[in-house]
């Protein structure tokens, strides 16, 4: 079984995010950057399949600008076996989440494998739709916000976290599977793995070679901090807080 | 939110002030991707280490410490778990040799590894450190034998290390030393006591490794007597497979003012038949032999410095942006925004930079010094690595000190109450001026050693490029005129100090030296440090990003605020110190 994991290189998680002061989006020069914290999930599950035996081959993908060969570097560290880079020239904004979709259909079209794992969304977008829409232009079954994977014979069951609770889904291979946050702890990559990644190959592709329209569809006016929260009244009662919630708020 | 550690500016400084481009081109070092992602990867990776595994035992450490009983020294909550991780992620081989399992990467990377280490829990760090110099002495002096049986283990971090020097009277003084070694066979037989053994013992690693000075029989009085033995807790075989307890053991630990979680341990060697020993290193050559531990080990201890004050940077920062006190222009407003704590903010965040940016820059000299053997670059590295020890040693670490005691007060009384944790960087930096050599030992070491054997060479090379440095930010831009020129004169007031120094030591003024050894190498670490900054102040100048920004308002600051103090110790070093005894 052949298993491709889509990777993001996005601001950490810790970093206190920055609006540019020009308002075009936000600040990521000199910026800690990180694997997206779903997408470690991700590259966490296939590399314990690719140690139980159950994964023959993992590969690695990540599009954007050449910084994105270290977090490739990171899944190389954890477990992978080989990266991909699918180079988008910076500045020229973000991917949006359809033009990854059709970048990843086309690099199964050229080298099919049995799973893509994708994390549920990216943390600085947070858009929660490159899974869904690669699953929709391959054809293949999708299992989103996995809490739990499991190979039963020719298929798939997966444990998906929805809004009432948890929903089991069979699926047949192959399929597209997105992480969810408590699918499973990702390990803390040892030095001497990183220092062996080194050595595993990333094959670096321009994104526009391959035939797809990556176009941005949204265009981004303008990126602004959400107005900041003044201070609260502290209120006597029920009786005055209902009459200022009609008089002065006038939302009852 | 918990800790973030300071990753970026670590990069920042091996990037721009190193350069690790410049190691990069040393055979040793070529394959490791310095000037690529590698130092990048590794401290991504030791942050998160250091910042979940590391950094959450520290409060445990601190408030149950170690403890003694019966069954010898338990290490506090959470520490045997932390070391076990910490040997699974292969972090004790960083910068070890290759042959012996490790990874080979610079003494740079290391110190920037150990910054983290440091600042996530300084107990905890000071295990690793001690292997760290352990596997440097018998790497350098062990026999083929010795190398083959000890270093995978303490490279792999299965086994730990320990210094055992200090005897109850033999603090600073080594030539008090009485601990004796007697042949028996191929080894030999130790007793004796040392006291302040640093995770003398401890359940954390199968096995301790012992490098303990003593004596020989007959051997000379003082410190030429002294050879280096090793002493294992339990004998191994020849496959390393630990086997009976030899004859030493912990007989208590110390209460201590900080560093609650590292058991400084009382050791007994030979209470029965005596400890089996084999001696590292020639006979009556111990002392070198321990020097090639303590070099490192100070430099390391000065990086301590670094970690401790740059953690009650952070946590300063982050109270001070959420306590609320007072008004501006009629609003509440946290305290960040009062001057007098931005200066104190600003006081410790540039100083933990220019202590970083300073011992970082240490450390790559030992690198150049290794990787250029035998060529005038490496000895221009190694004799700026050995006039810098001492100063990255005793500067670093006297004024973590101040730091930390400056994070107490942005914290107010809050930060005097423990609950808050402001107080246990400062309990924790208060060793760190005194352990591995105090502040006066360093000072007379580069008073009285380092400058007198290359007749100031090494000190005078230094400041011509501090020079040079000062003089370009004054040619350039407008706004870098004044703190170049506050830096040029800096220099030359550095530069007479030296002389002065140089001339007291030549002419039998040892004593009058050595009374203003302390406030010349603090006025040296000063500047030293101003000069890392001013090369980082035109390093980001015009760099919009709000790192640029930042490094440029602290370099500034440094240069302005905290240089002048180098005015006032050089002016200490001009009096000339009265002869006459102390009265009391």
């Amino acid at each position: 079984m052949k298993v491709l994991v889509a990777v993001k290189r996005v601001v950490d998680y810790s970093v206190r995010v920055r609006v540019r002061a020009d308002g075009s989006g936000v600040e990521t020069a000199n910026v800690k950057m990180s694997m997206n914290p779903f997408d470690e999930i991700a590259v966490e599950e296939a590399v314990r399949w690719r140690e139980s035996g159950q994964a023959e081959e993992l590969t690695v993908l990540s599009a954007g600008p050449d910084a994105c060969q270290e977090t490739l570097r990171t899944a190389l560290a954890m477990g992978a076996d080989r990266g991909i880079h699918l180079r988008v020239p910076d500045p020229g904004g973000a991917l949006e989440p359809l033009a990854l979709a059709k970048l990843l259909a086309q690099q199964v079209a050229r080298e099919p494998v049995d799973i893509v794992l994708l994390g549920k969304q990216a943390i600085d977008d947070d858009a929660n739709q490159t899974g869904q829409m690669l699953a929709g232009l391959l054809g293949w079954p999708q299992g989103t916000f996995c809490s739990a994977i499991r190979f039963v014979g020719e298929g798939l069951e997966v444990v998906r976290e929805v809004d009432g609770g948890l929903e089991h889904l069979a699926l047949e291979l192959p399929a597209v599977l997105t992480t969810d946050l408590r699918l499973n702890e990702p390990r803390y990559v040892k030095l001497p793995n990183i220092m062996k990644a080194k050595k595993k190959p990333i094959e670096v592709r321009e994104a526009a070679e391959l035939g797809v329209d990556i176009a941005p569809r949204v265009q981004i006016i303008q990126v602004a901090e959400p107005a900041r929260r003044t201070a609260g009244v502290v209120l006597n009662d029920a009786t005055e807080l209902v009459a200022r919630l009609r008089e002065e708020a006038k939302v009852i | 939110m918990s800790w973030q550690p300071p990753v970026a500016d670590l990069l920042f400084c091996l990037r721009q002030l190193v350069p690790l481009a410049e190691l990069a081109r040393a055979p040793a070092f070529a394959e490791l991707d310095l000037e690529g992602e590698t130092p990048e990867l590794v401290l991504a990776e030791a942050a998160r280490f250091a910042s979940e595994v590391i950094a959450p035992i520290g409060e445990a450490g601190d408030r149950e410490g170690a403890r003694f009983g019966d069954e010898g020294v338990r290490a506090a909550t959470g520490y045997r778990q932390a070391y076990a991780q910490f040997v699974e992620a292969g972090w004790q081989g960083l910068a070890a040799p290759v042959e012996h399992g490790g990874q080979g990467l610079p003494e740079v990377l290391s110190g920037a590894t150990h910054e983290l280490w440091n600042a996530a829990d300084l107990s905890f760090a000071l295990c690793p450190m001690l292997t760290d110099a352990a596997i440097q002495a018998l790497h350098v002096h062990g026999t083929p034998e010795q190398r083959a049986l000890y270093l995978p283990r303490l490279v792999s971090g299965e086994w730990s290390g320990t210094m055992n020097l200090t005897e109850p009277q033999a603090g600073s003084d080594l030539s008090a030393i009485r601990s004796q070694a007697v042949p028996n066979g191929d080894h030999y037989l130790l007793r004796g006591q040392k006291i302040f053994i640093t995770w003398g013992e401890h359940e954390l690693a199968e096995n301790i490794v012992h490098l303990v000075l003593a004596r020989t029989p007959g051997a000379p009085e003082g410190v030429r007597g002294l050879s280096l033995f090793l002493a294992p807790r339990f004998l191994p075989d020849a496959d390393g497979n630990c086997g009976a307890a030899n004859d030493l053991r912990a007989v208590s630990i110390e209460r201590k003012l900080g560093i609650h979680g590292s058991p400084t341990c009382v050791m007994s060697f030979g209470e029965q038949q005596g400890a089996l020993a084999w001696r590292v290193g020639g006979e009556h050559q111990g002392l070198a032999c321990m020097f090639t531990m303590m070099n490192l080990a100070r430099l390391k201890v000065g990086i301590e410095g670094v970690g401790l004050a740059a953690r009650a940077t952070e946590q300063a920062f982050r109270y001070a942006q959420e306590r609320v006190q007072g008004q501006r222009d009629g609003e509440p407003v946290a305290i960040l925004r009062h001057p007098d704590v931005g200066r104190m903010l600003l006081d410790m965040r540039s100083t933990s930079e220019a202590m970083r940016a300073l011992a970082l820059v240490t450390a790559a000299q030992a690198d150049l010094a290794r990787a250029f053997p035998n060529t005038g670059e490496g000895a221009a590295a190694q004799a700026r690595l050995d006039l810098l020890t001492p100063i990255v040693k005793g500067w670093c670490t006297e004024t973590a000190v101040e730091v930390a005691s400056l994070g107490i007060q942005v914290h107010g009384g809050m930060g005097y109450v423990e609950e808050t944790g402001a107080a246990r960087w400062w309990r924790d930096s208060r060793i760190t001026p005194i352990y591995e050599g105090t502040t006066g030992i360093q000072a007379a070491d580069l008073s009285g050693r380092k400058l007198r054997l290359d007749d100031g060479a090494a000190m005078f090379a230094l400041l011509d490029e501090i020079g040079a440095t000062a003089q370009a930010l004054k040619g350039g831009a407008q706004a870098f005129a004044g703190v170049g020129a506050a830096l040029a004169d800096a220099v030359l007031h550095l530069r007479a100090s030296t002389r002065l120094q140089l001339t007291r030591m030549r002419d039998g003024e040892r004593d009058a030296a050595l009374a203003v050894s302390v406030p010349f190498l603090l006025q040296a670490g000063w500047v030293a440090s101003a000069w890392q900054m001013a090369r980082a102040l035109r390093k980001t100048a015009g760099g919009a990003d709000p790192f640029s920004r930042a490094k440029h308002r602290s370099a500034l600051h440094f240069l302005e605020q905290m240089l002048p103090r180098a005015l006032a110790l050089g002016a200490r070093v001009r009096v000339p110190a009265r002869s006459d005894p102390l009265p009391h």
